[in-house]
């Protein structure tokens, strides 16, 4: 089988009937590389992994995986291994059974399917499960079963799509880091198909963040995270979610300047995209973390504490500034009454700034 | 409910109350309107003539005997033959067991691709499929003999098997499809992956899902095609006339004396093979469900 795993996808289109899913979509995933289709339920993450898997038939364009072009091969052909949300693994057969399964189809020797269904236990500690039925498993024995399906096919991709959404929080943090462990192991490709952004971060060498059918943007968890290139991103990712507050930006003879009803903050270091700044209506961004609390600071602002939330690691104060809610996280042990005044800088190189029409980072 | 402590409501368990008591009743009686029948035949088959002809019909036999039994299994007469109801039965085997298996085979078949494999025109078909079942068979019968005869399998077991896989086949289609449908189907996608084809996931992963829902056809179908009566008559041919046609040619003959104790006796061994049935896969049945139903 074929242990290629870069992954490319060349204007890629799926309609079902008169329904265009897809309008030549472009993707391009390094061998060893994990990649993570992250977005809202709806937003076609999943159809185009069924699409890379050759479960859904394309349209238009192509689909290559290694040097092959795979576009109308049959999924066993791909050198893929899947891993479902629902587990599906085969309910009338033992974990032995459901794990071979597939090399006995491909008429493996006995031999090498003992060996590799082994050493796909052992990797997943799953060696002590193999006469149970699916039914006498727990979830995440479950899921471990089904990657383990995964691993005995010995394919150079490996796509899973939303493959802990259906277990409790404990187990997904805990086999998320399994994931994570195999992927750095089998050094193969992974493609990850998730709505829950931590996966996303925790997991992804690159991003792929989806909405109604189209790439938002591609990039390394740190650029979705820090540079988002418009509203829906920023707003997608992140938890708690950014600040967000309207107002204008209007070039001055000091730089460019942002104002709304009560703020007033001059821009001279923002990175913008464009030299040219025009007035114009626009949203600022700014993440609870980057607030920066300075009691001493000369041009600090002054928020009103309304209430605040321990996380354990640290807390998040709901503060008003003005009229404006704003959150800001401190550290854990903060001392905080509702009604208590802090002194905070907004500091500019760390906002984001996205044009109020059209949701675009400038 | 704004109570803090959970307290039975209604009336505990146990105690018999006039209403109670009422529903009883009615079930009891409900039950003896329905058994009386089967009483009536089973008495009846274990008199003698004489004893018949007093006319006290739910009396118990004064001398139970098997002798009508005897004479409806070996030489009761069908017609001109004389050689009892035995030689339907054995004819009625010949047809149903491969009826059933054929059709079952076939709805289970055609079910599973029309839910997973979806092939174009699947819904147009499917609609049609259920719609033909709506229409009275009889319509059909002319029809179709016209076009067996024209085949050549006119009143042959083939012949009779074949009209029975396709008047089952809506049925037959409709539960298996129902049943595929509502397994997920990520487990046929999964299998796919895993490159299974048509054949290989029908037969390793769906069909043994699948048990519960062929106990169900098997009792449709062993029920439907054991009392079919003029499907047989129509296109079985004189040599292999099913069970429900030599009984129908003993108890209407018109010479002679009426045997009563002979027709119930026959009439009750036609009926053995549906009772046995639904008794035995009854618990299957119970049993399919229940190993279906957990979670898998």
């Amino acid at each position: 089988m074929s242990r290629q795993g870069n992954v490319s996808l060349r204007g890629v289109a799926v309609a079902y009937g008169p329904i265009r899913v897809f309008d030549r979509l472009d993707l391009e995933v390094a061998q060893s590389e994990f990649l993570v289709l992250l977005g809202p339920s709806g937003c076609g993450k999943s159809t185009l992994l069924n699409a890379i898997a050759g479960l859904t038939e394309i349209d238009d364009g192509e689909i290559w995986i290694g040097d092959r072009n795979v576009t109308w091969l049959e999924p066993k052909d791909r050198g893929i291994a899947m891993v479902f949300q629902s587990y599906a693994l085969y309910p009338r057969m033992d974990v032995r059974a459901n794990l071979s399964f597939g090399l006995k189809v491909a008429r493996t020797p006995r031999a090498e399917i003992e060996r590799r269904v082994r050493t796909a236990s052992e990797m997943l500690q799953i060696a002590d499960l193999l006469d149970r039925r699916p039914a006498e498993l727990s979830g995440g024995q479950r899921q471990r079963v089904a990657i383990g399906r995964a691993l005995v096919r010995d394919a150079g991709v490996f796509l899973f799509d939303e493959p802990l959404s259906n277990l409790d929080a404990q187990l997904r943090s805990e086999l998320r880091v399994e994931i994570k462990r195999l992927h750095q192991r089998l050094g193969a490709t992974m493609i990850y198909v998730t709505h829950d952004q931590i996966e996303a971060l925790t997991l992804a060498d690159r991003i792929a963040v989806m909405k109604d059918r189209t790439f938002q943007q591609i990039g390394s968890p740190q650029e979705i995270y820090q540079r988002p290139v418009n509203r829906f991103v920023a707003t997608f990712v992140g938890s708690p979610a950014m600040n967000f507050v309207q107002g204008h930006i209007a070039p001055t003879t000091d730089g460019p300047v942002f104002r709304s009803a009560s703020l007033r903050l001059p821009l001279p270091t923002y990175p913008f995209a464009n030299a040219s700044i025009d007035e114009r209506p626009v949203e600022l961004g700014i993440r609870p973390e980057h607030v920066i609390v300075a009691p001493e600071a000369a041009h600090a602002h002054e928020v009103c504490v309304e209430m605040s939330e321990p996380m354990g690691s640290d807390l998040l104060a709901w503060t008003r500034l003005g009229d404006l809610p704003l959150s800001v996280r401190l550290p854990a042990e903060t001392k905080l009454t509702p009604g208590d005044r802090l002194r905070i800088l907004l500091p500019e190189h760390r906002f984001s700034l996205f044009d109020l029409a059209s949701g675009a980072r400038l | 409910m704004s109570g803090t402590t959970l307290i039975p409501r209604g009336r505990p368990p146990g105690k018999l109350s006039p209403a109670r008591m009422g529903l009883y009743a009615f079930l009891a009686i409900c039950a003896l309107f329905f058994l009386t029948p089967l009483y009536v035949m089973l008495v009846t088959s274990l008199k003698a003539m004489p004893e018949i002809r007093q006319g006290y019909i739910l009396a118990w036999p004064s001398a139970p005997s098997l002798a009508a039994w005897g004479k409806a299994w070996f030489s009761a007469c069908t017609g001109l033959s004389c050689n009892g109801i035995r030689v339907g039965f054995v004819n009625s085997l010949r047809i149903m067991v491969p009826s059933v298996i054929v059709s079952i085979t076939v709805g289970a078949i055609t079910g599973y691709a029309l839910s997973f494999w979806r092939p174009r025109g699947a819904v147009v078909l499917f609609g049609v499929l259920i719609a033909v079942a709506f229409i009275p068979y009889q319509v059909f019968i002319y029809p179709l003999v016209r076009i067996f005869s024209h085949l050549g399998l006119n009143n042959s077991v083939p012949g009779i098997v074949l009209i029975h896989t396709i008047f089952g086949l809506p049925t037959m289609t409709l539960i298996f499809r129902n049943h595929f449908a509502a397994l997920p189907e990520e487990l046929f996608k999964a299998a796919r992956v895993d490159g299974a084809g048509f054949w290989r996931i029908f037969g390793a992963i769906m069909l043994p899902m699948a048990l519960p829902i062929i106990v169900v056809a098997v009792i449709l179908q062993v029920t439907g095609i054991w009392n079919d009566f003029i499907f047989g008559l129509v296109f079985a041919g004189r040599a292999n006339l099913p069970m429900t046609v030599q009984l129908n040619n003993i108890v209407n003959s018109t010479q002679g004396e009426r045997e009563y104790n002979v027709e119930m006796a026959a009439t009750l061994l036609t009926a053995t093979v549906p009772l046995v049935v639904y008794f035995v896969s009854g618990r299957w049945f119970v049993r399919g469900i229940a190993a279906g139903a957990v979670k898998g």
